[in-house]
């Protein structure tokens, strides 16, 4: 656990070692929600951090995780989540990056019992030469029927020099389950753009209003949402 | 208020409209028809600055200054309206916050104060009602879910709120039925039948031009103007079509 991860590992395929390397080992935190109980947590990166968190989820209990990765430097947040019977978890989780920086993404879901529900929602605007990344197993163990789960992912890529790395990864030994996944990279669309200039938008504006409402799909059900939106508009200004 | 004067431009580096001049005063309405393909569209989408369309010769001056080398958003602060023949649907942005948002940069182009909340509400309400259209449908996100007349009429409702000079409408009734024809034609004469205001209409057919009456027809074919004349024109091609009139 003490070694410095290396390329080989697929979980730091595409991380910023050299970034890394100051801040390593990272300590784990631990998050438990007990049976039957609703927790929530909201993370904003708007400095260089790597977070690794361990989250269990206990039967009939929910909780929902919204992360803003804005990070100035290399950002990462690695989500290990077990699911008991009948659980929630929710993921909404947007990342802006722009520059050389890389920001990440990695998750594992486990269904360790029947009737969990997974979401896991990601959108990601990448300027300049910068990467973000998504890595996201889902894991259905045996007997974990009726799970459900769903993972769907977007990037938008405002420069051709910008790299998304989307991928979802399903781990399934349960009949009877149910799990998607969607991926899309593509740029902003030129015709919504245009139209919006038509009414009067300076491009700068136009592109900030459509990339807004590209990431407000992460901050959907987020209790502090507006603070969300505001620091990740903060954090766009940079890019547009 | 726009003098085209033999305008040439190309899509893709195919030349499309080759020649095209026509000069509509305050005031006045014109009509473009035209067969398929004769640049119609072209013709809107350069005026509006589109990129792609790329204008190879000739100069448009719009209230006196050279439109051509304005970007889209100067265009329209500058009063010019582009009214689109398929209105882009833009998920997660309203109608409200998309349309306050345009009317307050125009007005910050122009030097004046942004409207509030409140009194854009009062204004919005107000051309969705000349419109016929559920104020409630300004909550929605931009275009996304509305039938085509809807779209069509939301835009009338955008060019109420945005009240230009010059409007330039594509098409605008493609996809309309009977009764949306008439109340998006009369709007287009409530909103800007003024002696200060002036209208492009690009249409196909007849049927718009018998709310919205023109002071002048024209024929575009091949890229360029090839017969202008009063009213009585657009009846001539409904009864003879194009190749009858235009030949």
């Amino acid at each position: 656990m003490t070694a410095l991860p290396t390329r080989a590992d697929e979980a730091w395929r595409y991380a910023d070692l050299a970034a890394l390397a100051p801040v390593w080992p990272v300590a784990t935190e631990t998050i438990s929600i007990d049976a039957g109980e609703t927790a929530a947590r909201t993370l904003v990166i708007d400095g260089a951090a790597v977070h690794d968190i361990v989250v269990s989820v206990g039967d009939g209990a929910a909780f929902a995780m919204h992360v803003l990765n804005a990070a100035r430097g290399y950002g990462r947040v690695a989500l290990r989540v077990t699911l008991g019977r009948g659980s929630r978890f929710h993921l909404g989780a947007a990342q802006i990056a722009g520059g050389e920086q890389t920001v990440e993404i990695v998750t594992e879901v486990v269904h360790t019992a029947p009737d969990a529900t997974s979401r896991q929602i990601v959108r990601q605007v990448l300027g300049g030469r910068a990467t973000g990344n998504y890595l996201g197993r889902v894991m259905v163990d045996r007997g974990a029927v009726g799970t459900d789960g769903e993972q769907s992912i977007r990037a938008i890529l405002l420069d051709r020099g910008a790299t998304a790395n989307a991928r979802p990864e399903l781990e399934i030994f349960a009949d009877d389950v149910k799990c998607a996944h969607g991926c899309a990279i593509g740029e902003l669309d030129q015709d919504g753009l245009f139209y919006l200039a038509s009414r009067g938008l300076p491009p700068a504006a136009a592109k900030a209003m459509m990339v807004q409402a590209f990431l407000a799909e992460a901050f959907v059900g987020a209790a502090d949402g507006e603070r969300l939106t505001a620091a990740a508009l903060a954090a766009l200004e940079h890019l547009l | 208020m726009l003098e085209i004067d033999n305008l040439y431009a190309s899509v893709a580096d195919k030349p499309i409209l080759k020649g095209l001049s026509l000069t509509i005063r305050p005031g006045e309405i014109h009509a473009i028809m035209g067969p398929n393909g004769a640049g119609k569209s072209t013709l809107g989408y350069t005026l509006g600055g589109r990129p792609g369309y790329g204008v190879t010769g000739g100069s448009v001056v719009f209230d006196g200054q050279d439109l051509l080398a304005m970007e889209p958003h100067e265009r329209a602060a500058a009063g010019l309206f582009l009214g689109f023949q398929y209105p882009v649907e833009i998920p997660g942005v309203s109608m409200v916050q998309f349309l306050r948002e345009s009317l307050n940069a125009q007005r910050k182009a122009r030097g004046q104060e942004p409207l509030s909340g409140g009194a854009f509400l009062k204004l919005a309400r107000e051309k969705a009602a000349l419109l016929k259209l559920d104020p409630e449908m300004l909550k929605r996100p931009v275009n996304v879910g509305f039938s085509g007349g809807e779209k069509k009429r939301a835009e009338m409702v955008q060019m109420g709120i945005l009240d230009p000079k010059l409007a330039i409408l594509d098409e605008t009734d493609s996809g309309l039925d009977i009764d949306a024809l008439r109340i998006c034609g009369e709007g287009i004469n409530a909103i800007m039948r003024r002696p200060d205001k002036a209208v492009l209409l690009i249409t196909h057919y007849q049927r718009l031009l018998d709310y919205v009456k023109p002071d002048v027809v024209h024929v575009l074919a091949g890229g360029r103007i090839v017969r202008s004349g009063g009213p009585e024109l657009a009846h001539k091609l409904e009864a003879h079509g194009y190749e009858g009139v235009a030949a």
